[in-house]
């Protein structure tokens, strides 16, 4: 059984992501007691699934590491993961979440030394690659994941592969016995920080995503580039391994479209002109990047960001929403449409398609426990009526990683001036 | 002062308000922000047949080019296969744009006479009022003879084996040549339309003084 401490001064923290450890730490450094859920084995969301961020194209492993440094150091942030909040009751200042855990078969013993991974013979889509590849069904989520602790896949449990595992480590680390449990946590408010997710870009018929292979999302391209990635860092196209050096960049892959998403994803503009960086670095000599996009929204002061890619050779801007994606005899994907400066039709090959999907919030459709005031997106709005239940970074909005963070540090300020009116109403 | 004239005076210098009042969903015309998936999905390949795609049309109206907009063959070439209506990020209903568009052209006397599909439209229109059914015999022969009689025998030379596969297949009856069949309540239909007439003519007539 899970114990945790939780009184009507505690905030409780919803997804692990770089909003809501951003929320809890700003808290917890406040004095204030947090307990963190996440529904992965492994805090950092999505952004620990970048190559790199934009602008200045540094590794988000660097500004996760400093998080995670602050996680360790501080004493009053309680982290759960694969949590997930099922239930939430109560009102502002008297919360009580019902949360499940699932079991992860490893203990706190564990050094993260990797014996039971390769005891262990089965292997499991990897989720963290967008299951571009397969990992071992023993598996540390991910290079830098936190905590530093394995996890076995519920596929092996009962198995030979499980006693294997569990014979192979020194540290009696591994608990095949672990089961799933719930248990209730008392808050004073809550931040809810869920954070987003890709649009399903199957659903965009005509670009052929799921019927191409050569055909991918914007977040696959990331782990495509990442030395951790499915390919060790090479950008290769699904297919046939070949090397990709002439990528197309779909703009609006889902975003400001009726059909799909109402919103514009805000990010995706830059993180396709960020992402032409990678082709250049990759393949200096010969790399080759077009943007198909409706109009350019590099958000405010990135300006200065698309001007210097404007004036890369490497990359080409054709103004036109793609009409469809075919595919050709030797499986390069084909773009066709109207340019429409000059409105030329246009049928173009090229070695690999990127979908710039937008963002939706991850809890869209799902029921939120509680009752919570969504716009037309499904995210969050700031609402009298969520009571203390305060919405942080993508779950509110489609944000990028910058604007995610001042989004958590805003609502955890405001959790914090609820559990300060609880506390002074105890004492 | 013609119809053209007396709306051209109203609408001075605002064609999309023009657009907007007198085109059947001409409304929606200022929602296009100009991404091009309509031309982009079309199926005629407007390069050859189109002067101006869905999209440039549009912008054309915004930048209040009246005369080369109305005097278009543009909208006269769409074959209503939906593509653009389906694809249109913004939900802007551009077949039924097009269509509206090229009625209110033809409407005012800007439309280009012998566009081939304006041609067929009312060769078509006539034909069936005419009987209360369609004589698919004078009907196609109309339409060779648009261009006068030579190229009308031309046309129908180059065609004459598919003719006489349809006769032989009793899809095509030359006797139709003569008075051709006719619907059971002939005067019935005649006085229908002649309701219907009244009404559409009162409505625009209302339309067109605003």
């Amino acid at each position: 059984m899970t114990d945790i401490v939780a009184t009507n001064e505690t905030i409780l923290v919803v997804g692990g992501g770089i909003s809501g450890m951003t929320a809890a730490l700003e808290a917890a450094e406040t004095g204030k007691n947090v307990v963190l859920v996440e529904k992965n084995p492994a805090l950092g969301g999505r952004t620990s699934q970048l190559y790199r961020y934009f602008p200045k194209l540094c590794h988000p492993t660097c500004g996760l590491e400093i998080n995670q440094r602050r996680l360790k150091n501080n004493p009053r942030i309680r982290v759960l993961t694969l949590a997930e909040v099922t239930g939430l009751e109560g009102g502002i200042g008297n919360y009580t979440a019902s949360i499940k855990i699932k079991p992860r078969y490893v203990n706190e013993n564990c050094t993260g030394c990797g014996d039971c991974e390769r005891a262990v013979e089965t292997e499991v889509p990897d989720p963290f690659n967008y299951n571009l590849g397969v990992h071992k069904a023993a598996y540390l989520p991910n290079a830098m994941a936190y905590p530093q602790r394995f996890v076995l896949d519920p596929a092996i449990i009962g198995t030979a592969d499980a006693d294997r595992a569990k014979a192979a480590c020194k540290y009696g680390a591994i608990d095949l016995d672990m089961k799933e449990e719930t248990i209730q946590v008392k808050a004073g408010a809550v931040i809810w920080a869920t954070g987003w997710q890709p649009y399903d870009a199957a659903k965009i018929q005509p670009y052929g995503y799921g019927r191409f292979k050569n055909v991918i999302t914007s977040v696959e391209f990331e782990r495509l580039a990442d030395i951790h990635g499915p390919t060790g860092g090479k950008i290769l196209r699904p297919s046939d391994g070949k090397e990709a050096k002439n990528i197309a960049f779909i703009q609006c892959a889902g975003s400001r479209d009726e059909n799909h998403l109402r919103h514009c994803s805000r990010i995706c503009c830059m993180a396709s002109l960020k992402q032409t960086h990678y082709v250049r670095e990759k393949y200096p000599e010969d790399g080759k990047s077009t943007i198909y996009y409706i109009d350019i929204r590099a958000i405010d002061r990135f300006e200065d960001f698309y001007q210097k890619v404007q004036a890369d050779a490497s990359v080409s801007f054709i103004k036109s929403k793609v009409a469809k994606v075919t595919e050709d005899e030797h499986g390069n994907p084909v773009c066709h449409g109207v340019d429409t400066e000059g409105y030329k039709r246009y049928t173009t090959p090229h070695d690999l398609v990127v979908l710039a999907v937008g963002m939706e919030p991850s809890v869209k459709g799902i029921n939120i426990p509680g009752h919570i005031v969504a716009d037309s997106s499904g995210f969050i709005e700031a609402d009298p009526s969520n009571g203390a239940v305060f919405g942080a970074g993508c779950a509110t909005n489609a944000l990028d990683v910058n604007r995610a963070v001042q989004s958590a540090t805003a609502a955890a300020l405001r959790a914090i001036q609820v559990v300060n009116k609880v506390a002074k109403a105890e004492a | 002062m013609s119809a053209n004239t007396a709306l051209a005076e109203k609408y001075r210098n605002n064609f999309l308000k023009e657009i907007e009042e007198q085109v059947e969903m001409g409304d929606w015309v200022k929602m296009c922000m100009q991404c091009g998936v309509c031309s982009g999905s079309c199926p005629t390949n407007f390069q050859s047949a189109w002067e101006h795609p869905p999209q440039e049309l549009f912008m054309m109206i915004r930048a209040g080019k009246r005369e080369e907009v109305l005097t278009s063959s543009s909208m006269w070439n769409c074959t209503s296969c939906y593509n653009c209506i389906v694809r249109c990020p913004r939900k802007l209903p551009i077949t039924h744009i097009m269509h509206g568009i090229a009625e209110y052209a033809h409407r005012i006397g800007l439309a280009p006479k012998m566009q081939a599909t304006r041609f067929f439209s009312g060769l078509f229109w006539k034909n069936c009022t005419h009987t209360g059914r369609v004589n698919e015999l004078k009907l196609s022969m109309g339409l060779y003879f648009k261009d006068g009689f030579a190229s009308g025998i031309k046309e129908g030379m180059k065609m004459k084996d598919v003719a006489i596969g349809l006769v032989l297949a009793k899809r095509l009856n030359p006797f139709e040549l003569f008075g051709g069949h006719k619907c059971k309540d002939q005067k019935g239909i005649q006085a229908m339309l002649k309701k219907a007439y009244e009404i559409e003519r009162s409505r625009k007539a209302a339309k067109m003084a605003g």
